[in-house]
């Protein structure tokens, strides 16, 4: 007799805090990511955009920390996650734990995000990380990023919940998507003020590439809960509605660019920020029903 | 005498499904149990273990005359037709629930149990989604999780866990986990020579999560009783390395990504201007 449901596991009721979490923590990683990126270039055409990814970085990441404390059944044990209580004052970091490491890069994370975030406003503190510093602040700043935007599928797959255990590639796939949802975001913010119009083409231009690269791997794990055999949950009640609106959000970008007049940015980024919720939901409540 | 290494061997062959054991725990914990649920497709109205639920009898009714589930469809049904297990924590030696913990709530004690401290446990509910046999339940009250404590309270006082005491059959025994391996292997070969070739010791070596304290006679295979078997018996920090490679190859690949779409952009302005 063979069982394809491997294991039986309650459902730890993870819902809209931590939907909005996951959201949340990609557009602000990646945000901060694509600014590092757009400011490492030095191109000055992009140095706009570079700021404006910094201004949303912050405030992104600020949300963070009060969704993940309203989510505990005890809120206000959250130092709990950074201290041992009952050996004060060591430290509680377990590198084998996705959520430990996770608190912890959240909040390292977080101080970078906030550097730049003053240095985006402030020609004064930009003058300062003017050289090598600012550049260290930016590579560190941006890992730091693409970490907190993946490894909110890592903490996922970190368990024995059938689909999210069984789809490794969730980490991948939540970098992916936050990345193509901060280039939507960042485009969107722009709206149509000139002096941002270069970077706009430019991360219009990335959120195709990274859409591509989401597609992949949308598809890597559905093959590997396929193969687990717990894909009818990732297709119960309303979730195929949420992949809809996750393949729109991957078929939209592309197909936008190739008429040849293309059709209004802003909406095709809404959408982008649509797949990108959708897909966490359909991961987060699909596995849970 | 206090046990060193506490554990329960729950002998399924003998258990009657009375759900004394239920009763008791709920009794010495002061647990409230769930309002009654009547699930109409057996004997069994507590569901599944949780947070009220700490000792759980689970019904596997197979009748005789379904020839295909029975190996000898005799008249007693060889065993294994009403199966009854009385279900509890298993106090793991690989704990899954502990190993994702953040806060370092779930300890193992100086009796070799896994017990989770209510004053540290924030209730993240990252356990519940690692623990594999779907044990341990949040409490919207306490605003904590619970499970089986293995009446860590009574094992300080060296009493015998009080399911173990009133279990009318002594399909659960409780003891030191060396002196109850030596029993369930006792047990084992009596069952075998009797004939129930499918009889099994479950959790008694090594194979599932380093072994269980709380280990048990199955008179089927574990995938009857709803229980990983030994290839299913993962632990949660498996997907680390896959999940962190996946998300550094996709970091590298965006980032190339990222600087190839800049740099085409920038040249397309520049042969433009
Ligand atoms: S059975 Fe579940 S709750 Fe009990 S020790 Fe093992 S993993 Fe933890
Ligand atoms: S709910 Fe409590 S015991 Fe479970 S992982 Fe979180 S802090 Fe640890």
């Amino acid at each position: 007799m063979t069982l394809l449901a491997e294991h039986f596991v309650k459902p730890p009721e993870w819902t809209w805090y931590i939907l909005t979490y996951f959201f949340l923590a990609g557009l602000s990683g990646g945000s901060y990511a694509l600014g590092a990126l757009l400011r490492l270039s030095r191109r000055p055409g992009y140095q706009a955009a570079a700021r404006l990814a910094f201004l949303a970085a912050f405030p992104l990441i600020l949300a963070c920390p009060l969704l993940l404390t309203l989510d505990l059944g005890q809120p206000l044990r959250f130092w709990h996650m950074l201290f041992d209580s009952a050996n004060l004052p060591a430290l509680n970091f377990k590198y084998w734990s996705p959520m430990s490491l996770g608190v912890w890069a959240l909040s390292i994370y977080a101080a970078f995000a906030f550097v730049s975030f003053v240095e985006a406003l402030s020609s004064r503190v930009r003058r300062l990380l003017a050289g090598g510093l600012g550049a260290v602040v930016a590579v560190l700043g941006g890992a730091l990023g693409l970490f907190v935007a993946a490894y909110t599928g890592v903490l996922l797959s970190v368990s024995n919940q059938p689909v999210w255990s069984d789809g490794w590639p969730l980490g991948g796939l939540f970098l992916a998507s936050g990345l193509s949802g901060a280039a939507a975001l960042l485009v969107l913010a722009a709206g149509y003020r000139p002096q941002l119009a270069e970077g706009v083409r430019a991360l219009s231009e990335a959120d195709r590439y990274f859409v591509a690269i989401e597609a992949v791997l949308v598809v890597m794990f559905l093959v590997t809960v396929a193969l687990a055999g717990s894909l009818g949950k990732l297709f119960s009640g309303i979730i195929p509605l949420l992949w809809l609106f996750v393949v729109l959000g991957l078929a939209v970008p592309v197909v936008a660019h190739t008429r040849t007049r293309p059709i209004l940015p802003l909406i095709t980024s809404l959408l982008v920020l649509v797949g990108v919720l959708a897909l966490r939901a359909a991961v987060i409540f699909g596995a849970q029903s | 005498m206090a046990v060193k290494r506490a554990g329960f061997f729950t002998d399924t062959s003998v258990c009657i499904g009375c759900k004394a054991c239920e009763v008791a725990c709920k009794e010495w914990n002061g647990l409230q149990g769930n309002s009654p649920n009547l699930l109409l497709d057996s004997f069994d109205n507590t569901g599944q273990l949780d947070a009220e639920n700490w000792r759980h009898v689970k019904f596997y009714e197979r009748m005789p005359d379904q020839a295909n589930l029975v190996e000898q469809p005799a008249s007693t049904g060889g065993g294994q037709a009403f199966l009854m297990m009385s279900d509890v924590c298993k106090h793991c030696q690989h704990a899954s629930c502990m190993e994702v913990c953040p806060t370092n709530a779930i300890v193992r004690t100086e009796f070799d149990t896994v017990y989770i401290q209510q004053d540290v446990c924030n209730g993240c509910r990252n356990c519940i989604s690692a623990c594999p046999y779907n044990v341990i339940g949040f409490n919207q009250a306490t605003g904590t999780v619970h499970k089986c404590t293995l009446c860590y309270d009574r094992l300080q006082n060296d009493l015998t866990p009080a399911c173990a005491k009133a279990c009318p059959t002594e399909s659960i025994k409780f003891g030191d986990v060396d002196t109850l391996h030596q029993l369930a292997d006792a047990r084992l070969a009596a069952l075998q020579k009797q004939g129930y070739s499918k009889a099994q010791l479950y959790g008694r070596d090594d194979k599932v999560y380093g072994g269980l304290n709380a280990f048990f006679l199955l008179m089927d295979e574990p995938e009857v009783y709803n229980l990983p078997n030994r290839a299913n018996a993962v632990l949660p920090s498996r997907n680390n390395l896959p999940g962190y490679l996946g998300g550094l190859a996709t970091a590298v690949v965006a980032v190339i990504a990222g600087l190839i779409a800049f740099r085409r952009r920038g040249e397309s302005e520049e042969t433009k201007a």
